[in-house]
């Protein structure tokens, strides 16, 4: 069976058109993000959350009149949302910082949430979980996450350079920050929280998006030495079209998994797999669209990038092919 | 069947074997109820606190506090030594966590100063004299490795206490920059207890006692004008009930900050009585720490002395001689007698700490959560199986066996390096089911090509396998490297997914270039075969 077969798409065609999608989805992402804000998860904005499992599930709005009623300090940003499985009766109450999270009164909110629960008489509960940061171990994991980003693309820019050659590396590096671009602008637009979970998506996708990239370089490394008489931008587009079946047919065996995992990983999971769908999705059309094209954009003066590794006896004959190509 | 493939089948089932022993069969036993071998038992898969139901703690180190308390304790060696060598001041006190000043010496006794000084300059570096006073900073070096002293000593302390209250397989590690140490409980749910019995510092002081006792706080200011010297501190604590018993009223002294002795000083202690028949908790002192508390207590006869337990007076008592080696602490409950005792044993932490992050995961959320994953798992596994077959046809089914083996080897290699099993590494297991094919179909459409320019079964599939291997190198070690700065990254959980990603990375260039490999080359035999389903 074939998807694909025998293509012959002119995919540099459209580089720009690609550009233009991709800084609109990003832009778009960016004044959501800006307007509507980007919602921290509990480990970044500190705070506390109590899942409580009734006997009987309450409406979201009883939960909320009894905290308003007995825990005022709480304020209007209190989050009362049903959590998991309906089956479960569950309700999660996420509290914002009220100062108090760190030392001694790190648990005070949630005895106060607990108190105002009974209070408000919802029948029984018991409180089956909960979390309670201090806004310090936010700001300690923000500068933590940032550092694996850049470490992380400066480390597959250095393997990349050095499997292939530098202008390969920088289109691979910049596809990928293009992912977790607009893989955060739809985090933004769908407004998921800003998890642990999300992040680590977001670094398995900076590692994964490389994956089609190397394929497709691969396959242009190749082209380039067989294929003395073409052009890069040919070489380019014909070494697309030869791995557009297994690009899709890759990513699509990743992105039936990830949407396993939305579907049924449960609650917590969510986030994270929403992150991966986006990310398996966009880092396909990267390795399409951005990563060859900056490829080719790099090195549109040369004609043709030096390929590596090759025999010096190659290299020669390659060069006088080029002048002579040159001349003609 | 020549040679060389012959090794490929044995060391292919043997690896399948066992990792299929360490990570698979135990799970199976357990949900069955089937007898396990103990050695099994050990290297069984372990469940994160996530999964499990647990209490997770993350305290941080007030390693400042550790620093303070050297500072306090050189000012007061200083003070002592500069009287004993007759050198006039007018005072020496503590300007901060690592600093402390000397005020008004003659600048006729600058030898004598220095001479009485040499001590301190072991950890303090002498700033130059400016109008009679010197100013002592704590060497960086010394402050490094007091902080980092007193973070690994929290973190054995707590280690300690932890194992005495007797909880099943507890992990404490220290995690961030290293400021930080992470509680894991498994199974326990009273988080307010056992923050209680990990917390209490334990810091114990003994101390000479400036004034008091006073009926408030405010009292205890007002005699000092509301300016308390930076020498001294205002502690609470309780007056003596004596023989009668009874709940004594809150006071408040005024106290040295420098301790004579300290929670570092101590030998052991053990659960006594006191004169009174009260439950009461004994020490003794380390040998260097009783010559010094010998010196001291020689010198202040007839002035009280404080019994200081996590800021909190316990008892106050007039130096009647020369104390070296034991002291006894009283006026606490039965119950505070035993904690006192574990807390002291175990050994006071050396530094105040504080929560900075708590998670209480009840076993109902623990168990939802395993559904859910497993749910996923096999609608992951069923989805790309699925599509492997659809697709590739009897090739697929090498592909899926190729699969099988990968998750068998990544189960196994988890349990047998003892690495733990969460929530996200659940979602790193299904993630590699569908990145993991990746590596079959890529050298699979390399071999349909292949076939395609016309070459013969055999020579497509060597090429397919060896072109491809290289490619698969390269976007492995890609992938790894962004994985391992997740772990750089995570704690608990992401740490979990991170090694669940690492460890599938690796099994799976094994699976879908060896054992694949292996594969064809078995069912094909030395048949001539002219076609390949593909």
């Amino acid at each position: 069976m074939h998807i694909f077969h025998n293509t012959n798409f002119d995919f540099l065609r459209w580089r720009w058109h690609a550009v233009i999608l991709s800084w609109v989805v990003i832009i778009a992402g960016l004044i959501v993000g800006f307007t509507k804000g980007v919602p921290l998860g509990l480990e970044f904005a500190g705070g506390t959350a109590v899942i409580a499992q009734f006997d009987k599930t309450p409406t979201i709005d009883s939960v909320r009149r009894s905290l308003d009623r007995s825990f005022p300090s709480g304020g209007e940003n209190v989050v009362v949302q049903s959590y998991g499985d309906p089956s479960q009766r569950q309700v999660m109450i996420r509290v914002p910082q009220v100062g108090t999270e760190g030392g001694a009164g790190l648990s005070a909110t949630r005895s106060a949430v607990e108190a105002a629960l009974r209070a408000g008489n919802l029948g029984n509960f018991a409180i089956v979980g909960s979390e309670i940061v201090s806004p310090t171990v936010g700001r300690d994991l923000s500068q933590k996450g940032l550092s694996a980003f850049v470490l992380s693309l400066l480390g597959i820019l250095g393997y990349i350079a050095f499997r292939f050659e530098f202008s390969f590396a920088v289109g691979a590096v910049i596809a990928t920050i293009h992912d977790i671009l607009v893989t955060f602008a739809l985090l933004a637009f769908f407004q998921y929280d800003l998890t642990l979970n999300v992040i680590a998506a977001l670094l398995t996708v900076t590692g994964y998006s490389t994956n089609d990239t190397i394929v497709i370089f691969d396959r242009v490394r190749e082209n380039l030495k067989a294929m003395r008489g073409k052009t890069l931008n040919e070489v380019v587009n014909i070494s697309l079209n030869q791995t557009l079946g297994r690009t899709v047919i890759t990513a699509g065996t990743a992105l039936l998994s990830a949407v396993a995992l939305f579907l049924f990983g449960g609650e917590v999971l969510r986030g994270f797999a929403f992150t991966m769908i986006v990310g398996i999705i966009t880092g396909t059309y990267s390795s399409v669209f951005v990563a060859a094209a900056i490829v080719t954009f790099w090195n549109r003066k040369r004609r043709r990038p030096v390929a590596q590794p090759a025999t010096s006896g190659d290299t020669e004959a390659g060069g006088k092919k080029q002048k002579r190509a040159r001349a003609s | 069947m020549n040679k060389n493939l012959h090794w490929k089948i044995i060391i292919s089932v043997a690896v399948l074997v066992i990792f299929a022993t360490t990570g698979v069969y135990p799970m199976v036993a357990t949900y069955f109820g089937l007898g396990l071998p103990d050695w099994l038992q050990e290297k069984q898969l372990k469940l994160g606190l996530d999964l499990k139901g647990g209490v997770h703690l993350v305290l941080r180190v007030q390693s400042e506090t550790a620093l303070q308390s050297e500072t306090d304790t050189q000012a007061e060696r200083t003070r002592e030594a500069l009287r004993t060598a007759n050198v006039n001041t007018t005072g020496v006190m503590a300007l901060g966590p690592t600093q402390f000043r000397v005020d008004g010496v003659p600048s006729e006794q600058d030898a004598a100063f220095r001479q009485a000084t040499a001590d301190a300059e072991a950890n303090f570096d002498r700033g130059s004299r400016t109008n009679g006073a010197y100013t002592f900073t704590m060497k960086p070096n010394v402050q490094k490795a007091i902080q980092n002293e007193s973070i690994v000593q929290a973190r054995q302390t707590i280690e300690r206490r932890v194992n005495d209250l007797g909880v099943a397989e507890p992990s404490i590690a220290q995690q961030g920059n290293g400021e930080q140490i992470l509680v894991q409980l498994p199974g326990v749910t009273d988080v307010d207890r056992a923050k209680g019995i990990i917390s209490s510092t334990g810091l114990l002081k003994l101390t000479l006692v400036e004034q008091g006792p006073f009926p408030t706080r405010e009292a205890a200011l007002q005699a000092f004008n509301n300016a308390v010297p930076p020498d001294l501190e205002i502690l609470p604590g309780r007056t003596d009930t004596g023989a009668g018993g009874g709940v004594g009223s809150t006071v408040f002294y005024a106290l040295k900050r420098a301790a004579a002795v300290s929670g570092r000083d101590l030998r052991g202690a053990q659960g006594s009585l006191d004169q009174f028949n009260r439950p009461a908790v004994s020490f003794t002192l380390r040998q260097d720490a009783a010559v010094r508390f010998g010196t001291f207590t020689q010198a202040n006869i007839g002035k009280p002395m404080a019994i200081v337990l996590d800021d909190r007076v316990m008892s106050v008592a007039t130096i009647q001689g020369r104390i070296t080696d034991n002291g006894q602490i009283t006026g606490i409950s039965r119950e505070e007698m035993a904690d006192t005792v574990i807390t002291l044993k175990s050994g006071a932490l050396p530094a105040k700490m504080e929560y900075i992050q708590e998670q209480t995961i009840g076993p109902t959320l623990g168990a939802d959560a395993i559904r859910a994953g497993v749910m996923a798992s096999l609608v992951g596994l069923l989805l790309v199986v699925g599509f492997m077959l659809f697709y590739y046809k009897l090739s697929g089914v090498n592909a899926v066996v190729a699969l099988v083996f990968n998750l068998v080897i990544l189960l196994g290699l988890m349990a047998y390096i003892g690495a733990v099993m969460t929530l996200p590494g659940i979602a790193g297991f299904v993630l590699t089911m569908g990145i993991g094919v990746d590596s079959n179909v890529l050298i699979f459409e390399r071999i349909k090509e292949e076939l395609e320019h016309g070459r013969p079964v055999r020579t497509s599939l060597t090429a397919g396998f060896s072109r491809v291997f290289l490619t698969l190198l390269d976007t492995h070690i890609s992938a790894a490297i962004a994985a391992l700065f997740l772990m750089q990254f995570g704690t608990g959980p992401i740490r979990g997914f991170a090694y669940t990603l690492i460890i599938g990375l690796g099994s799976n260039l094994f699976t879908s270039t060896f054992v694949s490999r292996a594969l064809f080359e078995l069912v094909l035999g030395q048949r001539q075969v002219k076609t390949l389903s593909i």
